[in-house]
């Protein structure tokens, strides 16, 4: 078990199967996902068969299953959102990035989410880009927000 | 000089910008030496002026600033820090305060537009103090109804002003406040929960957001205040997980509060004990629902069950437990403070206070609007949002997300209250509204959220699994043409709409829980004003709106493979992901 993964577990003094939502949320933001082997210690610690760690992780949008990409890119669904037109985004970004939602580009570089509502109303059409926000995105400027990012990404 | 900068700093706030403007800002005050407090503050409720910066001047009224960017700030803050001048231009108003001297040509905030009519309880601490420090809270009479409530009342009169108060439950089924508590405290068992229900999961709805961003001290008095009138033993804020600054903030408060002694152990030396624990969604709409959200409580997929018995009667664990929304917490502590009397003076006969909306979409001033329950809907739209921006023309607004409905223009003046808006077949729900001009087609708008609902239905119950799956379907084909002009396909179109209706009907009646006993509701609505456009589409090809794929041309076979790639008009089976 490696160090971070038994701080988490530390930080759990009762463990008991109630907290297992919070214990998988942990172990997303350490690793980005939930890897198996991890949730195969989850299952020993809390005394939860694999069968029940899997029918939550994949009932819940939140979890996911596979590491996401290095620009984790979530694009807001709300009614707003919809009004100023984020359908169009979401074609524009599902042509431009050539996979579907809830994959990872073969780079590495983007992964693709739909959220429901970040609560952002007032700046529609929103998306986040590794939790920050976007406001107001166009057609225009969301190619030039992922051109900017593949640079980025280049010069490192 | 001695300056004080207050900056926007909820999630709208930040997106607009505010943290790259505050950077600037600290910049600036550094070079020029000057001696600055800046204070990081929540949403003032005027999303679409983002970033907000207010400035407070040693002995003169604090003013507010709209657009603050980091191109602008320093034009804006250099006369007024240096010169004590006031810019020409992005002034949003002044605040009232009796004790300092008043800027002069300036008009006060409260009399912007936007504010004038609105009647701010819930939102009144809200982008004026600190959220981070519990001092500032403190400072606005924060906590001092706890304190007394505690040691000068007994929990059933608790219970009974709240009841007196006619306070109904904010989230959107309206059950008296008073009355569950009362249930509750009847409940004679050793532990007993207390859960304020955080998942804002309607989209277009932030107001949850806003106050535990601006002013989570308000909430946790009103859970601590309601934990003493039932009994509760532990409290639990389920909270999104798309609201990250928000968990972050109410952690911190909570924290603080237990340092002062307003939470924990012995509460201000009372001998209460309260703790409350904060339990994140993982982003599962139907866990807005009260018994889905206890399973996600206990660990379990967030799937609802059949009530009775109520959670009062057997809730988490299979205690009792009483669960609120985040508004109905907040309005907690002012009625306490003022009685019951003051309270139920303000909003309609039977829906009493105030009402806090996200106003949003189509409409000049988008943010959140508190106002006495009774209002019309024309005087959120056009007196407090400024109407619709760029000379458009109105055609709806969407009240209460995917469980609520559609109001049209012929009903605008109906008041904003929990039994009017359900006679047009809307509901209040959480708050959202979201306002729809000529741009935006009707039949889209429903599709848009049966394609959410299909998404989120837990699949437990079938008419709502299945149901819901079908109107989508159906809706799928009124807005795209058909793949041949056969005249079997031509009957199926023409028939839908009465088939949407039944299958309506099924739904609503049949389904499990509140999430698919509502989710036909955004169709039925839909269906009730706006037939018209339903009809357009389904015998002349014609989508007003310019939204469908349709374009009133005349069914051909080869369009079918045009309009399967329109992104407007996923197909099939992916439609869950695609849309």
């Amino acid at each position: 078990m490696n160090k971070s993964l038994s701080e988490i577990f530390n930080s759990y003094p009762n463990p008991s199967p109630d907290l297992l939502i919070p214990l998988l949320q942990d172990i997303q933001e350490m690793e980005g996902y939930l890897p198996h082997d991890i949730l195969k210690e989850v299952s020993r610690f809390l005394n939860v068969p694999m069968s029940s760690i899997y029918g939550v992780a994949t009932f819940y949008n939140q979890f996911r299953l596979h590491p996401p990409g290095k620009y984790h890119i979530q694009v807001c669904r709300g009614t707003a959102c919809h009004v100023y037109g984020s359908t169009d985004l979401m074609g524009i970004l599902l042509q431009e990035l050539d996979i579907n939602v809830g994959q990872t580009t073969s780079d590495g570089l983007f992964s693709l989410e739909i959220v429901s509502c970040i609560g952002v109303c007032g700046l529609a059409p929103i998306l986040t880009i590794n939790g920050e926000v976007y406001p107001k995105v166009t057609a225009e400027n969301i190619l030039q927000i992922l051109s900017d990012l593949r640079s980025k990404a280049n010069n490192k | 000089m001695n300056a004080t900068i207050y900056i926007g700093s909820g999630t709208c706030g930040l997106g607009a910008g505010a943290a790259r403007t505050e950077a600037v800002i600290r910049r600036f005050v550094r070079e020029h030496n000057l001696t600055v407090e800046i204070v990081p503050v929540g949403c003032v409720g005027l999303c679409s002026s983002e970033p907000i910066i207010d400035v407070k001047m040693v002995g003169k009224s604090r003013i507010s600033f709209e657009r603050v960017t980091e191109d602008n700030v320093i034009a804006l803050l250099e006369p007024l820090l240096l010169h004590e001048q006031l810019p020409d231009s992005h002034i949003l108003g002044q605040y009232r305060d009796r004790r300092c001297e008043h800027w002069v040509n300036v008009p006060y905030l409260d009399q912007h537009p936007f504010f004038a009519r609105q009647k701010r309880i819930v939102l009144q601490n809200c982008g004026v103090i600190n959220p981070e420090d519990i001092h500032d809270y403190f400072d606005k009479g924060g906590y001092k109804t706890l304190k007394k409530v505690l040691r000068e009342k007994a929990p059933d009169e608790v219970c009974e002003i709240v009841l007196q108060s006619g306070l109904r439950g904010r989230g959107g089924g309206g059950f008296p406040t008073g009355a569950k508590w009362e249930m509750m405290l009847a409940k004679t068992d050793k532990e007993k929960y207390l859960v304020c229900n955080a998942d804002e999961g309607d989209p277009g709805a932030f107001m949850d957001r806003a106050v535990i961003e601006g002013d989570p001290h308000r909430m946790l008095e009103g859970m601590a205040i309601a934990a003493f009138a039932t009994g509760a033993t532990k409290g639990f804020v389920y909270i999104r997980a798309e609201y990250p600054l928000a968990t972050l903030r109410l952690a911190k408060a909570i924290v603080q509060a237990e340092a002062a002694g307003a939470l924990g152990k012995n509460i201000f030396g009372t001998g209460f004990n309260f703790d409350i624990v904060i339990r994140k969604g993982a982003g599962a709409y139907v866990c807005g629902e009260e018994t889905a959200l206890m399973s996600s409580i206990e660990g379990l997929r967030g799937m609802p069950y059949p009530r009775p018995p109520f959670p009062v009667e057997k809730g988490i664990f299979g205690k009792p437990t009483v669960i609120n929304n985040v508004e109905t917490f907040a309005n907690v502590p002012d009625i306490l403070a003022h009685g019951a009397e003051w309270f139920s003076t303000i909003g309609t006969d039977k829906s009493k206070g105030t009402k806090v909306f996200a106003l949003s979409g189509k409409v000049k001033y988008t943010g959140l609007v508190e106002i006495p329950m009774g209002t019309s809907v024309r005087e959120i739209i056009y007196d407090i949002g400024g109407g619709t921006p760029n000379g458009k023309e109105f055609k709806a607004v969407q009240m209460g997300g995917p469980s609520g409905g559609c109001v049209n223009k012929e009903n605008l003046d109906i008041q904003v209250d929990y039994d009017s808006l359900l006679s047009i077949g809307a509901m209040m729900g959480s708050g959202g509204m979201v306002v729809m001009d000529e741009d935006t087609c009707m039949v889209d708008i429903a599709k848009f959220f049966m394609s959410f609902i299909t998404r989120e239905s837990c699949g437990k119950c079938t008419p709502c699994r299945e149901g819901t799956r079908q109107l989508l379907h159906m809706l799928e084909v009124i807005t795209s043409l058909p793949c041949t002009d056969s005249e079997e396909e031509q009957v199926y179109r023409h028939s839908l709409l009465e088939k949407m209706e039944r299958l309506c009907r099924v739904i609503k009646d049949a389904s499990l829980c509140g999430l698919g006993a509502a989710a036909p509701n955004s169709a039925l609505s839909t269906l009730r004003w706006f037939r018209q456009e339903y009809e357009e589409h389904i015998t002349e090809f014609h989508c007003r709106a310019g939204v469908c794929p349709l374009d009133n041309k005349l069914p051909q076979v080869n369009n079918a493979s045009d309009s399967s790639e329109s992104p407007n008009e996923p197909s099939g089976n992916d439609s869950d992901t695609s849309e």
